[in-house]
């Protein structure tokens, strides 16, 4: 089984997010990055899938040179390979971003056995655009399903599975095909330390992208981190002692009636 | 949330272990009315202790470290904090098996544990460790681990319970005020607080909180990374936190630690990754807490092979994961020593800071001492926070001596390493000259000071055969012969030396002889244009500083005393003078240049062209000559036990008088000298101390040998403990001793640097009565002498002349001689030569 | 300017439905979510806020929505969505695509373009309203703006739409200018649309009911069905990917949580598996649901589908009782629909309280069995 999983190098974000002093961006000075829990299960399910069923798990990033990072992330946690669709660090849109990774896509097929399989986190946790894997599905006429929380994997195909409002879905993919996962999926490994130096001595294929200058359509004008969150909650005592105001407030709300 | 008190006796602001322990402090004092404020959640306000890994190895070179650590061990004990897993430091290259051999020669001298073992015994202690790749290792049985957050909110709620304590979690300082020069109150982000006083204990942060006061703080906040592998299937059925020794792996910079389930790896040999106290992101805007920055895995990635290669199945499991990774932000000095007391500048502005897990609660205690007007139980006059000259407590330069020092943390440091970065920053106004004579420098409080000089290297073949040359790399890593040759030079004709680091402060106005009378032991109140060598006592009668005082004029007192002590003397006799005398610091107005030796007379006659025949110019005279045009004040007195005077004269004059001093010396045997003879050879045989080595407030002046006859009728600071100390008998006096034998088992003459422990025959360890140990409080060579001479403190017993003794130096004996019990020189005792 | 609205419908009871689809492809013609069976079928309430959304834009122009679903418009439907301004809904009449298959359901919407005019198509920001709207992005060529706060009518000064939306799940918004011939956004949860007041759109007085368009689209091996308005040709690849719907397996409460009218949270502080137990009876006496934090599901203490967060469910309750929870912004982001948060927490330091309204300082565990006991002992009085 040949697996693709795509992921984003995106800021660590732990708390209150600080915008660069233009606006337009995150404030990264202080922050580490990562890749979105999403795409941690997409790439732990891949690396299942193979120990079950042999194959190599390909790991793909659309980004700049200190995106390897991210690549070597996944290496360590049991990715066979790496490969680096390298921009100048402009942010590629997701039409432009879905275009380049269909076209490694294809031409992987065209020159080696070609991906089974590509997974996709459910949505980048920075951007949310929540379309880049359906993107690449119909650049590359693959069925494709999102938010994916269950994933049976055999050689004739997929079965996916989500939850939509208290019913289960269940949808059966012919190979190869698209998922995005969601967190949930599994519990993601950590890297052991053997995993972290293999990461480290292997080596990255690093592809560069043919500018895709692609009319995206949406143009990012100004960010804005939203108000809220300075007040104090008003303490309505300590302990047990609390209940009865406790109570009262419920009533209040009207959640008692 | 706590109502915002209006007024408090004290505001400690930050709930670290520091903060906790000195609120702890101040009620077991006594305090009432105290404040802790952070602006973080208790009980992990999110600094540095809330990620520490919180284990403790006892052992130090530095004294002031080994006791602060030791009170804290005592005080983590007491609380039930403390776990004893015991730890071993590991070599893996032959030159750290002989830096672990000193390691454990120092640790004889502190009283701790200590053991060279083999590999094989290693390997029983930690058999998850693969023998093969060490030499060996120490082994200190008294290692453990500590729980420093539950420490810190059994002190806070110690003091909290005894009715002194309200705490303030959750609001951020956002202002100190300042009026009149004293501390009036602390705004937070709650509210404001009245009141006297103000302790920063806010680790990385203190820098950004000193400065709402308008106050320096020279501390960097700089990465240490950590990371938590688990779960270890061997550590699954161990109880509790802890069940094998911590493992230092020195030469990889690394550690490896048990933490219940997970091993946790740190690492002091990445990159120095320096952050601003203002760039340490705030509570809101942190991933973990705000000292527990984002894990930067290209930085640890080169360790994880050497950890590998060390503990390979254990942490070679697959099943093992990476689970907690962080660059963990950890404070440093440009000295590596805390920051304690009282901050000069702002009255009742205190600091606590850049004090690690080991040393937190003998930090808390120390400062609330100081804080409370006690002589502080554990001499911390290394750490006090006043000690920087402003130009060490820059920024720049607290960076630059952080990121140098971080990969020294595991390092091999000799005694006298210098630093390399960020020089030269205070220069002499001959430093052209003596860049010129090959001078090489060693840096105090950033002045560079010519050590000796390659240009005399000619003196060598002229004293060969008396130079004491020093056939290990060690012993003369950081040493010359020159020094010797230079040594032995001035006192056949005479030497001449840069002092220009002299820090000179000049008290004057109507109260300034009352002033200068309440602080010396010494009768102050002599003629105009004399000058007096005397000490300042703490109030209980510990030696506070060593200084020489000039009068200048009747209302006007000139106190020279040395660089780096300095700044703490400075604000010792600031806060000591009344109202009607001013302390003007005249360090980098006035330049200092020594003269010394036989010649130093017919020398300096021809510089200036006046008479300064002992009848004129007798010891202890000052007077104005005029050399080289220029107008210098000429201090007859002597460090080096010679004939000769100290030349003051302003700063940009300096190098025409040097000049002048040069040619007249030129036919007459004038060599230039460095401070390797004046701070060592020069007054070692003539058993003069040195203030932090023989002198600290931890001995008293009966015990150093330097009482004097009579105590002058006037008060002065810890005069009344002064009596008491001379009537009784003292427990211990300062001896000097001499190598009878420098002998190594394969044949290498050795020669001890200092610290060393001195032992028995028996191979004792020798402590006086009052429990203080004897070790080596200053080493070097007598050329004169053709000795090697050790200072130290010797039990009354033992300080009797003849008797003989060991010392212990790199994890061998060595047998010396008590050579002098006291202060008698032993060249030249009836110091002829200085009053010739 | 004409916007179509994608509505999600909630059909009371009818949480398991299975297609059964035969291999052929050959739709049953019996199952599938039929309109007229329910007359108490509702548009959700994520679809109504994009309704509200779309109205706005819509303004002088003409609203339309989108269902899919069986056989004929029933209920009150066209009624009730004429009084959110709706003048026209396309009924997409198949039992194939009225089972969900998201690319065919883009297909349907992409003809619908075709048919209407329709300047703007918005759905919900929901899984499925995402799903299908990224599915249009890619047969259109089109962008998609996903989780829309709000959107503004294209000024030429402008240069398109200018739109506010969530990135970072809410912990950040953007200003953009959307600039494409055909506006294709989904609506965050956290959208406020104009009130009533603004509506209707147009002029005079509304209709009673919206004018219902039945869809059939043109399925390849099936009859051509007549009255339709318009039959958009649905390739067989979009039909790959069909919804086969069963309950949930162990228990649920994924669904519920996202609407649930009291969230009972429980974090850290709950210590452990064992620990919910107080929370579960507590939550059942409110008429609610437990929700967790990400640290829960990562310890394995409770299933992920309970966690509300970033990267877990956005809940919009009345009351969110936050229990033990310390309050990592990626839980507020899961969080901050909710109409008021009380906290109950040993930390008065903690982030949550920054964010919640009311907050009692103490043990959950020794506070929520008290609480369970109050509540009881008060409608035992009642």
């Amino acid at each position: 089984m040949e697996i693709l999983v795509c992921v984003k190098r995106v800021p660590t974000v732990g708390g209150r997010i600080t915008l660069t002093g233009d606006g337009l961006g995150v404030d990264t000075r202080m922050s580490g990055f990562t890749i979105s829990p999403h795409e941690e299960c997409a790439v732990e399910e891949a690396v299942r899938i193979t120990e079950r069923l042999g194959g190599t798990v390909s790991v793909l990033t659309l980004g700049p040179e200190s995106a390897i990072e991210q690549l070597r992330g996944a290496l360590a946690l049991g990715a066979g390979r790496a490969v680096l669709l390298e921009t100048d660090g402009r942010e590629y849109g997701p039409i432009a971003t879905a275009t380049a990774i269909a076209s490694e896509i294809g031409s992987r097929a065209a020159a080696e056995p070609g991906y089974d399989l590509a997974l996709f986190g459910n949505e980048a946790s920075d951007t949310g655009d929540y379309q880049v894997g359906i993107r690449v599905a119909h650049l590359l006429g693959w069925p494709v399903v999102t938010g994916i929380k269950s994933l049976d994997v055999s050689a004739d195909g997929v079965v996916a599975r989500r939850e939509y409002r208290g019913v289960e879905e269940a949808y059966s993919l012919p190979l190869p095909a698209v998922v995005t996962v969601k967190e949930g999926l599994n519990l993601p490994r950590y890297p052991s330390l053997p995993g972290r130096l293999r990461a480290k001595r292997a080596p990255v294929e690093r592809v560069e992208i043919k500018d895709v200058s692609l009319p995206e359509g949406l143009r990012k004008t100004r960010l804005r981190v939203p108000e809220g969150g300075t007040h104090q909650a008003t303490v309505l005592g300590e302990g047990v002692a609390a209940v009865p105001e406790l109570v009262r407030v419920l009533d209040e709300l009207g959640i008692l009636s | 949330m706590t109502d915002v008190p209006e007024r408090a006796s004290a505001v400690v602001i930050g709930a670290g272990i520091v903060g906790n322990s000195l609120v702890h402090h101040l009620a077991l004092l006594g305090w009432k009315d105290l404040v802790l404020v952070d602006k973080g959640p208790l009980p992990n306000p999110g600094g540095s202790t809330g990620h520490a890994s919180n284990f403790i190895f006892p052992v130090e070179y530095s004294k002031m470290m080994f006791e602060l650590t030791r009170d804290s061990v005592e005080q983590y004990k007491e609380l039930g904090t403390f776990t004893e897993s015991g730890g071993i430091e590991i070599a893996r290259v032959p030159e750290r098996m002989t830096e672990l051999r000193r390691r454990c020669t120092q640790a004889r001298a502190w009283g701790i544990p200590a053991e060279l073992i083999t590999p094989d015994r290693v390997r029983k202690l930690v058999p998850y460790l693969d023998e093969e790749v060490i030499l060996g290792g120490a082994y200190f049985p008294t290692v453990g681990v500590v729980d420093s957050l539950r420490a810190g909110t059994l002190m806070r709620e110690r003091a909290r319970q005894a009715g002194a304590l309200s705490l303030l979690p959750g609001a951020e300082v956002t202002g100190i005020e300042v009026a009149g020069g004293r501390v009036r109150a602390v705004r937070t982000t709650e509210g404001e607080i009245e009141t006297g006083n103000v302790a920063i204990c806010c680790g990385v942060w203190s820098p950004r909180v000193a400065a709402m006061a308008g106050a320096r703080l020279a501390l960097s906040p700089i990465v240490h990374q950590m990371i938590s592998v688990g779960p270890i299937s061997l550590f699954a059925g161990t109880p509790g936190e802890i069940g094998y020794p911590i493992v230092r792996d020195m030469d990889a910079g690394m550690y490896e630690r048990q933490h219940g389930g997970d091993m946790e790896v740190g690492s002091y040999a990445h990159r120095p990754i320096l952050i601003a106290p203002d760039e340490i992101p705030s509570i809101a805007e942190a991933a973990l807490s705000p000292t527990e920055m984002p894990f930067t895995s290209e930085d640890f990635d080169p360790q994880l092979a050497q950890a590998l290669e060390l503990m390979p199945e254990l942490l070679g499991d697959e099943k093992a994961g990476i689970h907690y990774a962080i660059n963990g932000l950890i404070s440093m000095t440009p000295d590596g020593h805390p920051l304690l007391g009282e901050l000069p500048g702002v009255r009742g502005l205190w600091a606590a800071a850049a004090s690690w897990i080991k040393e937190g609660p003998g930090c808390g205690r120390a400062v609330a001492e100081l804080m409370s007007g006690r002589v502080p139980t554990t001499d911390v006059h290394e750490a006090n926070a006043a000690r920087f000259h402003p130009v060490q407590e820059t920024r720049s330069h607290a960076r630059s001596r952080a990121a140098e020092g971080f990969n020294k943390m595991y390092g091999i440091v000799h005694p006298a390493e210098q630093w390399e970065r960020d020089r030269p920053a205070r220069v002499s106004p001959m430093h052209a000259a003596e860049e010129e004579l090959g001078a090489v420098f060693f840096e105090a409080a950033r002045w560079e000071r010519p050590h000796w000089y390659s240009s005399n290297a000619p003196l060598l073949e002229k004293y060969a055969g008396r130079l004491m040359e020093r056939p290990a790399e060690w012993d003369s890593r950081w040493w010359s012969p020159i020094i010797n040759a230079e040594h032995l030079a001035m006192r056949e004709a005479a030497g001449i030396f840069d002092l220009s680091s002299f820090v000179v402060l000049d008290v004057s106005g109507p109260g300034a002889l009352a002033g200068a009378q309440s602080l010396c032991v010494a009768q102050i109140d002599v003629p105009v244009g004399r000058v007096v060598y005397t000490s300042m006592l703490d109030p209980d009668g510990g030696i506070r500083a060593d200084l020489t005082v000039m009068r200048l004029a009747e209302d006007r007192f000139r106190f020279v005393t040395g660089a780096a002590t300095g700044m703490s003397d400075k604000k010792w006799i600031a806060d000591h003078l009344p109202a009607d005398a001013t302390l003007a610091d005249l360090t980098s107005a006035q330049t200092t240049i020594g003269v010394w030796g036989p010649n130093a007379r017919v020398i300096l006659a021809a510089a200036s062209g006046e008479e300064m025949s002992s009848h004129h110019y007798p010891f202890g005279k000052i007077g104005v000559v005029e050399i080289g045009g220029i107008v210098v004040l000429a201090s007859r007195i002597s460090y080096v036990g010679e004939l000769g005077w100290e030349l003051y004269a302003p700063m940009e004059q300096g190098a025409r008088v040097w000049d002048a001093v040069r040619a007249a010396g030129k036919t007459r045997g004038l060599v230039p000298a460095g401070i390797g003879v004046y701070a060592t050879t020069g007054r070692m045989e003539k058993g003069y101390r040195s203030y932090g080595a023989e002198l600290t407030p931890d001995y008293t002046l009966v015990e150093a040998g330097m009482t004097r006859p009579r105590v002058k009728p006037q008060p002065f600071v810890g005069k009344e403990a002064y009596l008491a100390q001379r009537d009784a008998a003292p427990c211990a006096l300062l001896c000097t001793l001499t190598v009878d034998s420098h002998r190594s088992a394969d044949g290498t003459a050795r020669y001890m640097l200092g610290g060393e422990p001195i032992l028995t025959t028996d191979g004792e360890r020798i402590t006086d009565a009052k429990g203080r140990p004897s070790y080596v409080t200053s080493a070097g060579s007598g050329p004169s002498l053709g000795k090697h001479l050790l200072m130290a403190y010797l039990p009354a017993g033992l300080a009797v002349e003849g008797t003989p003794l060991l010392v212990e130096y790199l994890g061998e004996r060595y047998p010396v001689t008590v050579a002098v019990a006291g202060s008698r020189p032993l060249f030249d005792p009836s110091n002829e030569r200085v009053r010739a | 300017m004409k916007a179509l609205v994608l509505l999600e419908l909630e059909v009371p009871g009818d949480t398991a439905v299975d297609y059964q689809y035969p291999a052929t492809g050959n739709p049953p013609q019996s199952s599938g979510t039929s309109l007229s069976a329910h007359a108490d079928v509702t548009v959700t309430e994520a679809s109504l806020r994009a309704l509200g959304v779309g109205r706005a834009l819509a303004g002088t122009g003409s609203l339309a929505a989108v269902v899919f679903g069986d056989a004929d418009a029933g209920g009150g439907l066209p009624g009730v969505l004429a009084e959110h301004g709706v003048g026209d809904v396309y009924l997409v009449g198949s039992a194939v695509v009225a089972g969900y298959a998201p690319q065919a359901w883009a297909r349907v919407i992409a003809g619908l373009i075709e048919e209407t005019g329709a300047t703007a198509v918005l759905a919900a920001a929901t899984d499925r309203g995402n799903e299908v709207m990224a599915h249009l992005g890619a047969i259109t060529g089109l962008p998609m703006a996903a989780n829309c706060l709000s959107v503004s009518a294209p000024a030429p000064a402008d240069g398109g739409y200018v739109i506010t939306r969530q990135r970072w799940a809410g912990l950040l918004e953007e200003e953009a200018v959307l600039d494409a011939p055909v506006a294709l956004l989904t609506v965050a949860a956290e959208a406020i649309p104009p009130t009533e007041a603004d509506a209707p759109s147009g002029s005079g007085a509304p209709p009673e009911a919206a004018e219902v368009h039945r869809v059939v689209p043109d399925i390849s091996g099936m009859a051509p069905s007549p009255g339709a308005v318009c039959a958009p040709a649905i390739p067989d690849g979009d039909l790959v990917v069909r919804a086969v719907e069963s309950p949930v397996r162990d228990g649920g409460g994924g669904a519920s949580l996202a609407t649930a009218r009291v969230v009972v949270g429980g974090g850290r502080g709950v210590g452990g598996a064992d620990g919910f137990a107080p929370l579960e009876e507590l939550a059942s006496l409110l008429g609610g649901v437990v929700g967790v934090s990400r640290v829960v599901t990562s310890e394995g203490w409770r299933p992920h589908r309970q966690q509300v967060g970033q990267t877990g469910t956005k809940i919009t309750p009345e009351l969110y009782l936050a229990c033990g929870i310390s309050g990592a912004i990626q839980h507020i982001a899961g969080c901050s629909g909710a109409k008021h948060i009380i906290a109950i927490n040993t930390d008065p330091g903690a982030p949550i309280l920054a964010h919640a309204d009311y907050a009692v300082i103490g043990d959950l565990h020794e506070i929520i069995p008290a609480l369970v006991a109050a509540i009881r002992a008060r409608s035992a009085a009642a």
